[in-house]
């Protein structure tokens, strides 16, 4: 019996198709899917710092002014941004529309350029607020 | 010598007890989090890099202070789901995997606690 169920052939996996938007921005969606997980540790950070008094919260607020602490914020903002554009790509699949071909493919594209513009508006605006 | 055939083995071993409850949830979380996140962000924009008690008064303020712990709970929630989900794809040896679902309940939840605790400490003490 054992024979019989080694060496089949399993279902196809990512190898065997030909890469295309639709599935790039499947893989986006689950990398900034995890990237966000952590980057709750940077909500939480600041959270608790706000909490816990000025002092702790000037540190986390001088930490996230850094050089590297605003890249990080500006890689979490596109991360948050391009994640929620493809959950709301992923809503419309589910309520079970927009599959044709060419529209889904368009999608893919317009969710990675929509998400990097919003992530600089945000940026902008926030630069010109302050 | 095992005389049940491959498909008796599997029967009733699928997600399909609880992958529907796991599916419906990922949803309803994300669709919550669309117009928390809309908010949050653009509260964020207001309140970058603005000094300590400008911040703190405006996040003890009843109407943010609610927004806020809905976007914890619904957040913590969904990236747990979510964090399942990839951990159940990718990850074989039982043991592991077991392992890392724990880990991830376990990491979720103190982080949730901590922003949630955070966040009602902010709006009642201040």
């Amino acid at each position: 019996m054992a024979n019989v169920t080694n060496n089949r052939p399993l279902s196809p996996h990512l190898q065997i198709y030909k890469f295309i938007p639709t599935m790039a921005m499947s893989i986006v969606h689950r990398i900034t899917g995890g990237a966000l997980y952590f980057g709750t540790l940077l909500v939480a950070a600041w959270l608790i710092a706000a909490a816990s008094g000025e002092e702790y919260f000037n540190q986390v607020n001088w930490l996230f002014g850094s050089i590297v602490g605003q890249l990080v914020l500006f890689g979490y903002t596109w991360a948050l941004l391009h994640h929620l554009l493809g959950g709301l790509r992923h809503i419309m699949w589910d309520l079970g529309y927009g599959f044709e071909k060419e529209f889904s493919t368009k999608l893919a594209k317009g969710n990675l350029v929509a998400s990097i513009a919003l992530t600089v508006l945000v940026w902008a605006i926030v630069l010109i607020v302050r | 010598m095992d005389m049940r055939t491959p498909l008796g083995k599997v029967r009733g071993l699928g997600s399909a007890k609880s992958g529907t409850e796991h599916f419906w949830r990922v949803r309803t979380t994300s669709v919550a989090l669309v117009p928390l996140l809309v908010f949050y962000i653009v509260f964020l924009i207001i309140y970058a890099g603005k000094p300590y008690a400008e911040v703190v008064g405006a996040l003890a303020n009843p109407f943010v202070a609610t927004i806020n712990a809905l976007t914890v709970i619904a957040s913590i929630v969904h990236m747990r789901l979510g964090m399942e989900e990839i951990i159940q794809d990718y990850i074989h040896s039982e043991f592991l995997k077991l392992t890392l679902l724990v880990l991830n309940a376990f990491f979720s939840l103190l982080v949730g606690g901590l922003c949630l605790f955070a966040v009602l400490k902010i709006a009642f003490a201040g």
